[in-house]
């Protein structure tokens, strides 16, 4: 009875962790099936069919292509902006800088059905296409906000007295950006990089309003197969994607841990 | 891209001024090409914005600073022949000590960089921690790192604002030791920014006291101790005693007397400024003795407190119109007055200083107890 005592939050964890990872561990196990009928929805046999070949599904990889494409554009355009505007933010007073403040926060708050519905507005009426540029253009919108929140926290901690002594040892503007200030704000910008795109890669809302029959994103495809029976291969996707972001956050780890250890 | 110039380090009419207040007035002043200097003052004086001017960190409102021929006010700090220990240090904690005293070296295209950068290591002792990141170091260290980042450039003036106001009292005692040695070692001219008057005293060949933005007067520390020109300098550099008194008409060449309390007291003319009837005369505590000494200058008072410190035991005598003096006498053997006792206070005339009356005697006196 104790010993549970004891363990009491070492088992809320674990149940914790089941109920968060519950669906990553189907959607990996499925990923295995060779389904009887159109739907993946019971275990019929094992098989590694769709792990052999995960472009079986017709437009998959179309989708998957486009998708990682739009992502990596929009979350360099989106880091690049962003980081600029958190340095301004952080670093000067100016005339509506509460008011720039306050308006980053803006596409993060409003309700991404209502912002992709006036977008599409925006696009009609202004005449640009639905398709691929429409999706670049509202993609680097909303991820700006979150570049912005992620550096920004960085370069408030940032002390300017690092920049003032590169300057005092010689260092022209430039030379103290990229050599003092971009270095140590490195750890923001990655992390606001990173979020951009996940959140690009996984919209569906504003997506959908702006594309075109040509360009199906993978979480369109996803959701325009699910009518008809999602395919094995999309269980795959899903599975190496949860591998690779998990990659990504224990490298993160391991370095920070590295280098805690060296500073104590 | 440096400049090359070489020479006295001279300030003229430097002026800063903010849009309420002005931090530094008119200020002239030169200092010496090799010599150990500081800026001392309390928080506030604009001793610290005088050193960001020259190091081209803040840009004067008006005036011009000029190391030997060469005019630099209008260079940008990263085009100056000058580098700064800053008080919190600003190590790059991304670079490891060895790259953070390359900093320099490195903008300048300079092949020796990592040769020059150990030699300074091991100057400030720390060559073992080269490789090491600055939050691995302790406080001291990093304060020689500093130290070393700046130093191994060779500029023509090294500017340290309050370099060891982080460190601990035996550290920083250690330290001012260190920088002197290494100062006389390099032969650079070090411009040292402080509060604290004992380290400024220590260390420095001349002292510039600061108070509310302008230059209260310049010397060598002994002149400043024994003849200071300003109340606030006589009580922020030790303690004075500060009696109001006339000047007597007359005199002889060396000698004027002054009348305290209906006491007439002898000071030297050479202490006394020019044109003025109403002084404040001062004394130092440890320049007054208990009991006559044969001199002209004695009060009679009353012993209201003794405190013993071992080398030295501090009085409080009470005078008849009810000021304090206080009386320093070491622990030399002489008799020790006990509470309560009627005592006379002697001094001789030529430890006495005159100060003009219109100032205020108590100026810069609660600003020393502050600080550590």
């Amino acid at each position: 009875m104790s010993w549970i005592k004891r363990h009491l939050i070492t088992f809320a964890a674990i149940a914790v962790l089941i109920y968060m990872l519950v669906p990553n561990v189907i959607v990996a196990v499925f990923s295995f099936n060779d389904p009887a009928g159109k739907y993946n929805y019971t275990f019929n046999e094992f098989s590694t069919e769709a792990w052999t070949n995960p472009c079986g599904a017709q437009g998959i990889c179309e989708s998957l292509g486009l998708s990682l494409q739009v992502g990596v554009i929009a979350s360099l355009a989106a880091t690049a902006l962003g980081t600029m505007i958190a340095f301004a933010l952080g670093r000067y007073r100016f005339r509506g800088r509460s008011a720039t403040n306050l308006l980053i926060f803006m596409p993060m708050a409003t309700p991404e059905v209502v912002m992709g519905s006036s977008l599409l507005t925006l696009f009609l009426m202004l005449g640009v296409p639905s398709g691929r540029t429409a999706i670049l253009i509202a993609h680097i919108m909303f991820c700006v906000s979150f570049v912005v929140v992620a550096v920004k926290a960085r370069v408030a901690t940032l002390d300017p007295k690092l920049e003032e002594a590169a300057a005092d040892l010689g260092a022209n503007p430039t030379q103290t950006f990229l050599r003092v200030t971009l270095p140590l704000a490195a750890p923001g910008i990655a992390a606001g990089a990173l979020l951009a795109f996940s959140l690009s890669f996984d919209d569906y809302i504003i997506t959908n309003f702006n594309a075109s029959p040509s360009s199906i994103t993978f979480p369109m495809y996803v959701w325009g197969a699910s009518a008809r029976g999602v395919p094995v291969q999309v269980y795959v996707i899903g599975t190496i994607m949860f591998l690779l972001a998990l990659i990504v956050v224990m490298t993160g780890q391991l370095i920070s841990s590295r280098r805690n250890r060296q500073v104590a | 891209m440096s400049e090359q110039s070489k020479g006295d380090l001279s300030l003229v009419a430097l002026t800063k001024s903010f849009a309420t207040f002005t931090a530094v007035h008119p200020l002239d002043l030169t200092i010496p090409q090799g010599s150990f200097f500081a800026l001392l003052g309390p928080s506030g004086c604009g001793k610290t914005t005088t050193l960001r001017m020259i190091a081209g960190l803040e840009e004067p409102t008006g005036g011009r600073i000029r190391i030997g021929e060469t005019d630099i006010t209008d260079t940008k700090a990263y085009q100056r022949n000058v580098n700064t220990v800053f008080q919190s240090y600003a190590l790059f904690p991304h670079m490891t000590v060895v790259d953070n005293v390359m900093f320099g070296l490195r903008r300048r295209g300079d092949k020796d960089a990592k040769a020059k950068a150990n030699e300074v290591l091991e100057l400030v002792q720390l060559g073992q921690v080269a490789n090491k990141k600055p939050t691995q170091l302790s406080g001291g260290m990093q304060q020689r790192v500093a130290l070393a980042r700046a130093l191994v450039n060779r500029p023509d003036v090294l500017l340290l604002d309050e370099p060891l106001g982080a460190l601990d009292l035996k550290l920083r005692r250690q330290m001012q030791i260190e920088l002197k040695r290494i100062q006389q070692e390099v032969g650079l001219t070090f411009i040292h920014v402080t509060h604290d008057q004992e380290e400024a005293m220590t260390m420095a060949d001349s002292i510039a006291v600061m108070n509310a933005g302008r230059m209260e007067q310049l010397g060598d520390p002994a002149t400043l101790y024994e003849q200071p020109r300003s109340t606030f300098v006589a009580n922020f550099l030790g303690q004075s005693n500060l009696l109001r008194a006339r000047v007597n008409p007359g005199g002889t060449d060396d000698m004027v007397t002054v009348r305290a309390h209906d006491v007439d007291l002898e000071v030297s003319r050479e202490h006394l400024p020019d044109g003025v009837g109403d002084v404040w005369l001062g004394v130092r505590p440890e320049k007054l003795r208990l009991g006559e000494s044969g001199g002209p200058n004695h009060l009679r008072g009353i012993v209201r407190d003794v405190s013993f410190s071992g080398v030295a035991t501090q009085y409080s005598v009470e005078m008849p119109w009810g000021q304090e003096l206080i009386v320093i006498q070491q622990n030399d053997g002489s008799n020790r007055a006990t509470l309560g006792e009627a005592v006379t206070v002697s001094w001789a005339a030529q430890h006495g200083f005159a100060l003009d009356a219109s100032q205020d005697a108590e100026a810069g006196a609660e600003l020393v107890d502050d600080h550590g």
